[in-house]
């Protein structure tokens, strides 16, 4: 099967140690991926702030580069969400639906079509598990705390099986980070005030690494952190799974 | 009238009263996770809720038929209004037909929407709210910033300084014991002296023709029975079809909006006794528009909890008056542009879409994804700044297109790295309170080009 | 055309093209635990309190030994003549401010909730149960269901002017979330389980 990775413009440019890992993990785990060279933005920052009708180039775009691919994987949670609920193209909304069944984030595409249950590795450090909230409450990457229904986690499955990882329990286990696209300059007071509190509760448990399948929450809990000067660092699940 | 940002980041100034705000909500969303997850039927109990009122609405022309008959069978009077200036001016027809000037209240945000007091207070009539979140806003000419809890904005200090102007507590007396004790007293004679009282309506049965207020503190109880008339006011999405259908929505009301099992007093109204009057007033005000948006109808499942404001941390950290709206948080994002687009068009971007909202909705109304759709909407009638569709449209001619995508990233690395002040700097929300993320030499596709040549090159090699 | 005109046809136009079907309550409120004891558990967390009494001299002398018998109790019971009045039911309904104490009978109680539901014919008048300073309600034992399913089964097509079901004292949390018993209606609530 032939797998198509799906980077995230934010990504690509700024946080490429990100996807390379998912890359290398993708490569590890036995997959013919590659990485389409055109590929550009999901449309999700337009999307959301009530511009979907300007994402039609960029669902045009990313159904030119992906239509060839089986399954088609991305480290983010958020990106995966967008393109399943609304990648459309009017002259060909066949092809469009088969490949929106056919995209996965990285922690689900590994459990559920590559069906490995964990991942041998180590990483001997005290780590908060930030769940983004488009993966856990929309793709059900894990449950939700709002829900009376059985425990799940797909990325903590995956992570059970790294020496030495300490998961740390939060106050809020699902709270939201504040990021929320153009939420974050448009409420900003909100925004980084919802950032400083995810980090609080981090903080609370001395963990050393903040990790989580979606950059774009890790982007503003990392800005948040560096401005108060603190130790604790960012790492994406794709890095701690491929062994950084 | 501020949009919600800037009322938000008014409110954030006092960053200690803050995080007491978000607490105490978290607080109420904590009582109800542990009451729902005591009932192992939750789950399906929301999806059963979810379905009658989806029936309700798709038969709500008939259902309204069928209560009005059994109401008036039953000696109940009802009324018709079709927006917020009939309903007022129904009420008040119908305290001027008695002769009466003074009226007794409980908990409507029906009559908070219609702006009902400042209505009646205009044409000379006195009105005291009962419910005592309600008490303690009315006193400080506020509006409650919660639909269940209105005075969760407030602390006890505040409430104490608000009575000892009023009512003449202690000075500096906080305890809440002793202060609702005062608030007892003082409204006790409200209730033995008020002939005409107003409530609102939480259930009303097409079935039976009776109605239902649910309350804690007995205040709707006290106000109706000794008054000889009691008119009931409801938005008519509050119809539910059958009596046995309140097994359902009792069960689910309390424990999502505070985590108790139900409330104290769940008063079912059928008829008015020898000598009194029950009038019903149903209205309209913007709920038949909002049964017409097929995409936002769903919203008037809405059994007014509250839980969705709880869990919001949106919500928790701006506080109820930033909605500028009689129903805040979430729901109120999603039925307040309904009425007023214009007014109201800041507030479905007054959100994350993080989905919370939606998973503790007692008849599962899918606000983030309504949120989500309003913000199409109003960007398409054109509610939103010239200055962010131009900036749209830019970032989707950028986003779209490969080689400028390229180019723009290699750009912004660029400018990050060698001239940071360009961007980080004080015109760069982004840059208030968070740093900018380094820029790495290189992007992804540019490492991938160089060494999945190479290794292709080496794999041809061996 | 009149408001209400108007407004039907509004919503005439407006309701979606089919009707969904009402879904099956039958698979509700079948959950299995000891009735009684979870009624009694309940009501204590809601502010009420209990006591089992085999009959109606038993709930005398638990009055008499507990509660201000002189000052104004009330009843719609008969048998508790001995220590409270009968025969106010006809009276102004704002001659009851100076009750300090009202005792009626439920029909019957809730596990689920510690709620007890009465209605018009058992009241007197309809504010007895809201305006004294106590409440005690007597319930038969056998009368207790599971949850609020049941309850409805119960009450059927129960003919009332009024009903209500009654949770423990009146209660309010406005003043920063601190749970008071007594707000506007009973400062206390005395469930007589009999039987």
């Amino acid at each position: 099967m032939k797998i198509g990775l799906f980077v995230p413009c934010y990504v690509d440019q700024f946080y490429p140690k990100v996807a390379i890992a998912t890359y290398e993990l993708l490569k590890k785990l036995g997959c013919d991926v590659s990485f389409p060279m055109k590929q550009t933005c999901c449309g999700q920052p337009m999307a959301n702030s009530g511009y979907e009708h300007l994402t039609k180039d960029c669902d045009a775009n990313f159904i030119a580069n992906f239509a060839e691919f089986d399954y088609i994987v991305s480290p983010s949670g958020s990106c995966t969400l967008h393109v399943k609920d609304h990648l459309s193209d009017k002259k060909n909304e066949q092809l469009a639906t088969q490949i929106r069944n056919r995209v996965y984030e990285l922690t689900e595409f590994i459990t559920d079509i590559l069906k490995i249950e964990k991942i041998e590795g180590n990483f001997p450090h005290r780590v908060g598990l930030h769940q983004s909230c488009h993966g856990q409450r929309m793709l059900h990457l894990s449950q939700m705390s709002e829900l009376n229904a059985p425990f799940f986690s797909k990325p903590e499955q995956l992570l059970s099986g790294i020496n030495g990882l300490e998961l740390v329990s939060l106050s809020k286990k699902d709270e939201c980070c504040g990021f929320g696209g153009t939420f974050c300059v448009t409420e900003e007071a909100i925004s980084a005030k919802m950032g400083q509190d995810r980090v609080k509760d981090h903080e609370n448990q001395h963990v050393e690494y903040i990790t989580g399948y979606d950059m774009s929450c890790l982007m503003h809990l990392e800005g948040t952190l560096k401005r108060q000067k603190s130790p604790i660092k960012i790492i994406h699940i794709a890095q701690i799974l491929n062994g950084m | 009238m501020m949009d919600h940002s800037k009322a938000a980041e008014i409110f954030l100034k006092d960053e200690e009263r803050t995080d007491w705000h978000n607490e105490t909500l978290w607080f109420v969303r904590e009582k109800r996770d542990k009451a729902a997850f005591q009932i192992p039927d939750w789950e399906l109990l929301r999806e059963t809720a979810s379905q009658i009122k989806n029936n309700v609405l798709s038969n709500i022309h008939k259902y309204l038929l069928d209560f009005e008959e059994n109401a008036k069978n039953n000696g109940i009077i009802v009324h018709w209004a079709a927006d917020a200036e009939e309903h007022n001016k129904i009420v008040h027809s119908i305290m001027e037909k008695h002769g009466v000037t003074q009226m007794v209240k409980s908990k409507s945000m029906l009559t908070e929407e219609c702006h009902l007091n400042d209505y009646l207070t205009e044409k000379g009539i006195d009105v005291i709210d009962s419910d005592l979140g309600e008490r303690i806003v009315q006193l400080r000419k506020e509006t409650p910033s919660h639909i269940v809890l209105p005075a969760i904005h407030l602390k006890k200090a505040d409430v104490s300084e608000t009575f000892y102007q009023f009512l003449g507590t202690e000075k500096g007396n906080n305890d809440p014991k002793y202060l609702t004790e005062a608030a007892r007293q003082h409204l006790r004679d409200t209730f033995l002296t008020r002939k005409i009282a107003l409530t609102g309506v939480n259930f009303a049965i097409a079935e039976t023709g009776e109605f239902v207020v649910c309350t804690n503190e007995g205040n709707a109880d006290m106000g109706v029975h000794l008054a000889d008339v009691h008119i009931a006011c409801m938005g008519f999405e509050k119809i539910i079809p059958q009596r046995k259908h309140l097994a359902v929505f009792l069960r689910l009301l309390a424990r999502s909006a505070t985590g108790q099992p139900i409330t104290t007093y769940s008063s079912h109204f059928k008829k008015p006794d020898d000598g009194k009057e029950i009038h019903l007033v149903i209205v309209d005000n913007g709920r038949s528009t909002q049964l017409g948006r097929e995409d936002f109808r769903s919203s008037l499942k809405c059994i007014r909890c509250g839980a969705c404001m709880n869990t919001c941390p949106v919500y928790r950290r701006s506080g109820g008056h930033s909605y500028h709206n009689a129903v805040a948080g979430p729901i109120g994002s999603i039925l307040a542009p309904n009425l007023d687009m214009s007014k109201n068009a800041d507030l479905p971007f007054a959100s994350t879409l993080c989905g919370s909202c939606t998973n503790v909705c007692p008849v599962k109304i899918d606000i983030h994804v309504q949120l989500y759709k309003w913000r199409q909407k109003l960007v398409k009638e054109g509610y939103t700044p010239k200055s962010k569709t131009l900036m749209m449209k830019g970032m989707s001619a950028v986003l779209s297109n490969p080689v400028i995508f390229n180019l723009a990233g290699k750009m912004g690395r660029f400018v990050l790295d060698k001239m940071p002040g360009l961007v980080s700097n004080g015109f760069n929300p982004w840059y208030k309170q968070r740093e900018m993320p380094a820029p790495p030499k290189e992007s992804f596709r540019e490492w991938y080009q160089k060494n999945s040549i190479a290794s292709k090159v080496r794999n041809n090699e061996q | 055309m009149s408001s209400k005109a108007n407004i039907l046809e509004k919503i005439k136009q407006n309701q979606p093209l089919s009707v969904s079907e009402l879904p099956n309550l039958g698979f509700l409120g079948l959950e299995n635990f000891e009735i009684l004891d979870k009624y009694k558990t309940v009501l204590q967390s809601i502010g009420g309190d209990f006591v089992e009494v085999s009959d109606y001299d038993a709930v005398i002398d638990f009055i008499k030994k507990n509660y201000a018998t002189e000052k104004r109790i009330i009843t719609t019971l008969p048998e508790l003549s001995e220590i409270a009045e009968i025969d106010w039911m006809n009276d102004d309904s704002h001659s009851l401010k100076d009750v300090a104490l009202t005792i009626v009978k439920a029909h019957f109680g809730v596990a689920e909730n510690g709620a007890l539901w009465v209605t018009d014919d058992l009241l007197g008048q309809k504010v007895s149960v809201f305006i004294p300073q106590y409440l005690a309600i007597v319930v038969n034992k056998k009368d207790i269901v599971s949850t609020m399913h049941q309850a409805y089964d119960r009450i059927g097509n129960q003919e009332y002017g009024f009903g209500t079901f009654i949770a423990g004292p009146s209660k309010t949390a406005d003043i920063e979330q601190s749970l008071v018993l007594g707000a506007h209606g009973a400062r206390g609530l005395m469930v007589f389980i009999m039987g």
